[in-house]
């Protein structure tokens, strides 16, 4: 057989040079989102005051608007929608399931779970009215996140603990998350049904989500936990190119299948817990946005991860500025405007032909 | 090279499918595995790079069992192709790349690329390399995942049933691809095969699998008609075309009627 001298890699280095523009695009589009939604609010400000605010340079109504309101939202929106986006992408790669996302393996409802019962059974929640209406707030954020957080966990557990009983059959352990966030549904609906109509309230107002009760100190863990799962997702983006071909072959390059499945389900239920307990249950956007970029990257996931990040970072910060904005005063949970904006989109991704079924 | 010794295999809770394998092959050989459907071919295959794990008996490769191998050794030795391969939205250059994937650390370098370009260009791949997988014939994938094996630069190559679901042109394609690597090469190739005229023209070394016992190991003389009758239960007939062994079922042709080579 001759062996001719070949070019090495040449265009293939050039048709890669284009998923990085690609990515660079969406980087700095997620940037002028960020920017839009720091300026756009109840009170608009201008682009101008809104950069210098950003770099420390604003005075008085402005710096308080941007600095103590706006800027926490939109990064919490960011950390949020990169995290829910690249462990959606990643839940649906190891389970070869497009419809998979952190809400498949039951942490919604573990996490509803556990802060309906911090507020019901252990009184962490409360309602006050003020000027502008009944307000419903929890008056203790942290009895609330942590019990969201042991009740995403330990649903996340069960579903890790069947799926090594199970031989990480993709199939099962959907089923298997299926089941139990029922289970956590069920135990939610009796809770709620014992319960008074001010916890009720305030359980169903936790479960909408809202972006903008985080303080610093709870967006850097929430921007901790996005941080680590993104080196471990990448690390193991090879990985998960592998296992698209079917389970036998990525065994034969060489992938641990059962270990890459179960750890990475681990990490990606670990870090949506983390962001659901501290923001509430903000659906679509973990299911929407890998879909969306697969159009233009492929399933290479070394891309994939990356560019699911920025597209759920874009949605979040767009749902929320429009939830904001719509009927300004009134800010309108994030998570029905997620779910409003997304269903559409997601129609049109199906019907256009660009969900594929591996 | 490669050796197997009382081998047995069972599924969970099914019957025993492998019973009692025997074999023993060196480098530069393609040897064709024979035997109807369910006789453990692909599990016997699957067994050889651990897949799945035998449950009696030795596979050693090079001298080594295959069970203290990692799973990156085994990845190293030798390269498995699936029957059904899963298509996915990667281009043709990414799934070649990913036979270099049991020897990367984190990424593809320099030599990486190089090896990828070779086994492009060894299977005439060059003018599909960056079109998407899922785009493409199953003559054309066939060749990728061939292409992606020899990426892997094994010792070994494992095939179930390349040639399924081929047109005549793509079987022939794929079949003297592999015999041809495994001589250039001085690699031993085992394919899971079913078209035995295909298996006669281009493997030198044959192993019927019956029952999970092997029945006939060796070259092609253990073809013979009495063999096909016990093994795939059909009457056949072994004639001589342009001076090779060629298998004609019987299965239709009246009594009394004799076909005569050409």
């Amino acid at each position: 057989m001759d062996r001719e001298p070949v070019l090495s890699g040449k265009e293939y280095r050039s048709f890669i040079r284009e998923k990085k523009l690609f990515l660079l695009g969406l980087a700095l589009a997620t940037v002028a989102v960020f920017i839009l939604s720091i300026a756009l609010g109840s009170s608009n400000l201008p682009l101008g005051k809104v950069l210098a605010a950003l770099a420390g340079r604003a005075e008085g109504k402005e710096k308080i608007i941007v600095s103590n309101l706006r800027l926490p939202r939109s990064a919490t929106a960011v950390v949020v929608g990169v995290g829910l986006g690249i462990v959606g992408c990643v839940m649906q790669g190891v389970l070869r399931n497009p419809l998979a996302s952190s809400g498949t393996v039951g942490v919604s409802q573990g996490a509803s779970f556990g802060a309906a019962f911090a507020i019901i059974v252990l009184g962490g929640g409360a309602m006050s009215s003020n000027t502008a209406g009944a307000t419903l707030s929890v008056i203790n954020p942290a009895l609330v996140s942590t019990c969201a957080f042991l009740g995403a966990i330990s649903c996340t557990v069960v579903v890790v603990i069947l799926a090594q009983l199970s031989r990480s059959n993709p199939g099962t352990l959907i089923l298997a998350g299926v089941a139990l966030s029922n289970l956590f549904g069920a135990a939610t609906t009796l809770m709620q049904y014992f319960a008074d109509d001010v916890k009720v309230a305030a359980v169903v107002y936790w479960t909408f989500g809202n972006l903008g009760s985080t303080f610093w100190k709870d967006i850097a863990i929430m921007a901790a936990a996005v941080v680590i799962a993104l080196v471990f997702f990448w690390l193991n983006s090879w990985n998960y190119n592998a296992m698209q071909s079917g389970e036998d072959t990525a065994k034969g390059l060489g992938v641990n299948t059962r270990q890459i499945t179960i750890w990475s389900m681990a990490v990606g239920a670990l870090t949506a817990a983390v962001i659901v307990s501290f923001i509430g249950i903000i659906n679509f956007v973990g299911l929407i946005a890998p879909h969306l970029v697969r159009r233009f990257v492929g399933t290479d996931y070394r891309y994939l991860i990356p560019a699911s990040g920025l597209a759920g970072a874009c949605l979040l910060l767009l749902s929320d500025t429009f939830a904001r904005i719509v009927v300004a005063p009134i800010v309108l949970p994030v998570g029905a405007i997620t779910s409003a904006l997304g269903a559409p989109l997601f129609l049109w991704i199906v019907f256009k032909g660009g969900i594929r079924r591996k | 090279m490669i050796k197997a010794e009382h081998v047995r295999y069972a599924y969970r809770g099914a019957k025993e499918v492998l019973k009692d394998l025997n074999m023993s092959e060196s480098a530069g050989h393609c040897l064709a595995l024979l035997g109807n459907n369910g006789a453990g071919k692909s599990t016997f295959l699957k067994c050889i790079n651990r897949i799945l794990s035998r449950q009696g008996g030795v596979i050693s490769v090079s001298e080594q069992d295959v069970k203290a191998l990692s799973r990156g050794e085994i990845a190293r030795t030798m390269a498995y192709v699936e029957q059904h391969t899963g298509v996915s939205r990667l281009t043709v250059y990414d799934t070649v790349l990913l036979g270099r994937k049991p020897h990367m650390r984190f990424g593809p370098g320099r030599e990486d690329y190089r090896i990828v370009d070779e086994a492009i260009a060894r299977l005439s791949l060059q003018e599909f390399q960056l079109r998407y997988v899922d785009e493409l014939s199953g003559g054309e994938l066939q060749k990728v995942v061939l292409a992606r094996a020899l990426a892997q630069q094994p010792k070994v190559l494992l095939l179930d049933e390349p040639t399924a679901s081929l047109d005549l042109y793509n079987q022939h394609e794929v079949m003297r691809n592999v015999s041809e690597i495994a001589k250039a090469d001085r690699l031993l190739a085992v394919v899971v095969i079913h078209d035995l005229n295909l298996a006669l023209q281009y493997c030198d070394r044959f192993m019927l699998i019956h029952d999970g016992f092997t029945y006939r190991y060796g070259d092609a003389s253990v073809i013979t008609e009495e063999s096909i009758r016990e093994v795939y239960r059909v009457p056949a007939s072994i004639l001589t075309v342009k001076g090779r062994p060629f298998v004609v079922v019987d299965t239709g042709i009246a009594e009394g009627e004799e076909i005569h080579g050409a």
